[in-house]
């Protein structure tokens, strides 16, 4: 599972695991849950319908799911209460839209169940038919209350199919199986929230992976520079060495300095929380195929 | 580059004039909408002299702490050494006080005391978003404002604040709430019927799911509420027609990511098919090269060639160098609403090299807001 602040790149961060950990020839399922069709714009595919798919355009078995808590409900109510066409005509009255609202913690239950399932398939030969489920999870501000399931469970229901399912669900989410890598940038309030989250899945006993720390970028400078030597290295390259060039690249220079000691104190930070850290650069010429084939590999070295 | 082409957000023609009585910061979450939002209510205070109310949402805790948004009273304070009142949304309590307006005294406890008014009041999907318009609704009918600036809250989609109000009130009036509650009655007289049929089926799985407990709570919500339906659904469509009032100026604001610059388009087509006033965009934590004209492919030739013999210089070459190329990406990310939405006024403002948390670092923000982006020193 890979979660994070809004916006730290989440979903690009799953892609490229799920795409690392299908390298080997072994077939992997990529996963959304928020309806935002993040793995289609990634892709650059069509909204992605409720089957998994194979992505195409990669030499490795990689399928990608967006579960839409709706379907996950009427596959579920038909699963356990045989409602095959009354569960249609309910979605055109609204119902479904109406029991995921009115019990939140019940689209969060049909999310994970339906992850669990994907996770926990087995073909004719018992095999599992995944080698790896990645799932592209809610932010870090939400994560604690998705995958508490069994307190939300106990909430809804004393008995039946939803409070066994949230238990299997819940002891799957504790078992070895799991790890919850959590994305962040090197800016304060993602920092902040990864050790929040952090604290919350500790409390929760739900084992956390790695800290996956998005869009890095190298130091560049040792110190201080300069103008006089800024000048002197221009002049020597042959560009252009006013007054006002020199000035400007000095304080370009400083505003970095100023960066690299404010990103050493959030890497010192993050450091302390004890999880392996691993850093991915940014990408700086968008974020397409070959750029996660680049972080895949780092992330599977 | 289309940088200087497009028209530029006056912020302060917008703060300083007074027909407009509302100001609603809007985007996805984590772009600086918190902190646009207290920085142009801080600066409609101090250099407008505007008697000011910022609604935060949810705001991080050390800019929390320096608006003095410590007592959570759900009414507005005054920020210390600022004429700037500020506020948080304390969205229990304007549940609360919606539901004490609109029921006698008894009832109103009966409804606080229901494990589903509990539930409902804090988690619901969308009730952060119809408490912020209530809020807003109460702050503008007493007349102790001349300007309401409002933060939104950091929902999944920016679309949300526009509809979870009115979805939480087609929830609360709804024809599914009754038929749920009554499925008999409604089945009653016409057995046949596919749609009521399967309604049966679906409310006896609905109790198996969530609990016939969980259904007999949610039916003495009801039934206490029952006076006040109509009240919800109206009052979501009070504010709704306010926010289309000239008196309310939109300000979108997005940083120069894919996903927020897409968010903020949509948002920017929404509100025109609303016809709600959009007054221009903000894209905060924007890089500027003061150095324009030496290309980032001639400072990597010049940091090779330099690596060597001027090697602090090399280094400072390539610190330009990635300056320049993500001044170039933000300005690719930028046009792609530019482009499509020309009309729209933009203000580009310089990314800080910390998060702001003090007022300050508001004031620096406002600033910037106003008018003061480095292209315009190094235009002339």
């Amino acid at each position: 599972m890979v979660t994070g602040k809004g916006g730290v790149g989440k979903t690009t961060v799953a892609a490229a695991l799920a795409i690392a950990l299908a390298s080997h020839g072994d077939r992997v399922l990529l996963v959304e849950v928020e309806g935002r069709q993040g793995l289609a714009q990634l892709f650059e595919l069509e909204p992605l319908p409720y089957f998994e798919m194979r992505l195409g355009e990669i030499d490795a078995d990689l399928r990608l799911l967006a579960v839409d808590p709706e379907e996950a409900l009427l596959e579920y109510l038909d699963l356990f209460y045989k409602m095959g066409r009354a569960g249609r005509v309910l979605r055109r009255l609204g119902a479904i839209d109406f029991a995921t609202t009115v019990a939140p913690g019940l689209r969060d239950i049909l999310l994970t169940g339906k992850v669990k399932e994907a996770t926990t398939r087995t073909d004719e030969s018992g095999q599992r038919r995944y080698r790896a489920v990645v799932l592209d999870a809610p932010p870090t501000g939400r994560i604690g209350r998705f995958l508490n399931v069994t307190a939300e469970a106990a909430r809804l229901a004393k008995l039946g199919p939803i409070k066994s399912q949230s238990e299997g669900v819940a002891a799957l989410l504790r078992s070895p199986m799991t790890s919850v890598h959590i994305v962040t940038l090197l800016e304060e309030m993602p920092v902040q929230e990864t050790t929040d989250a952090m604290r919350e899945l500790t409390a929760l006993h739900i084992p956390i992976g790695k800290i996956i720390v998005n869009a890095a970028s190298p130091p560049l400078l040792t110190a201080r520079v300069t103008q006089a030597d800024i000048k002197k290295g221009l002049v020597a390259a042959g560009l252009p060495a006013d007054k006002p060039t020199v000035t400007g690249l000095q304080s370009e220079a400083n505003a970095h300095l100023a960066r690299q000691a404010v990103e050493e104190q959030l890497r010192e930070e993050l450091g302390r929380l004890g999880r392996p850290i691993v850093e991915l650069p940014l990408l700086s010429d968008g974020v397409d195929l070959s750029g996660l084939q680049r972080l895949a590999g780092i992330l599977a070295g | 580059m289309p940088t200087n082409q497009d028209a530029r957000f006056d912020v302060d023609a917008v703060l300083g004039d007074p027909a407009v009585r509302i100001v609603v910061c809007c985007g996805s979450g984590g772009v600086g909408k918190t902190t646009t939002a207290a920085a142009l209510a801080l600066r409609a205070a101090e250099e407008h002299g505007r008697n000011t109310v910022v609604l935060t949402i949810d705001p991080a805790r050390r800019l929390a702490q320096s608006l003095g948004l410590t007592e959570l009273d759900n009414v507005p304070r005054q920020v210390k050494d600022t004429p700037l009142h500020a506020m948080q949304l304390d969205m229990k309590r304007t549940f609360d006080e919606v539901v004490l307006t609109h029921t006698a005294r008894e009832r109103a406890k009966e409804i606080f005391a229901n494990p589903f008014y509990q539930a409902m009041s804090t988690t619901f999907s969308g009730t952060q978003e119809y408490m912020a318009m209530e809020k807003l609704g109460q702050l503008r009918a007493s007349s102790e404002w001349d300007l309401i600036v409002v933060d939104t809250p950091p929902s999944r989609s920016a679309l949300d604040f526009l509809d979870a109000p009115a979805r939480l009130g087609r929830f609360l009036d709804g024809r599914m709430l009754r038929l749920l509650l009554a499925p008999a009655r409604a089945g009653g007289r016409s057995m046949f019927n596919l749609v009521t049929a399967s309604f049966g089926i679906f409310s006896k799985a609905v109790q198996k799911i969530l609990g016939a407990q969980l259904l007999t709570d949610l039916s003495g919500f009801v039934s206490a509420l029952d006076s006040m339906f109509g009240g919800f659904r109206e009052r979501a469509e009070q504010t709704y027609r306010v926010l289309q009032d000239p008196q309310t100026a939109f300000v979108l604001v997005a940083a120069p990511e894919p996903d927020a610059v897409r968010e903020a388009a949509y948002f920017a087509d929404r509100l025109r098919a609303e016809r709600m006033p959009l007054a221009g965009l903000v894209l905060n934590r924007m890089h500027f090269s003061g150095v324009p004209q030496l290309s980032a492919p001639e400072s990597t030739e010049a940091a090779q060639i330099l690596a060597q013999s001027h090697p602090a210089a090399a280094q400072v070459l390539e610190v330009h160098e990635l300056l320049m190329r993500q001044v170039s990406r933000e300005a690719t990310v930028a046009s792609h609403f530019t482009d499509r939405f020309p009309e729209v006024p933009v203000v580009r403002v310089p990314a800080q090299p910390t998060d702001v948390h003090d007022l300050v670092g508001l004031r620096t923000i406002g600033h910037a807001l106003a008018n003061r982006s480095p292209e315009d020193g190094t235009e002339t």
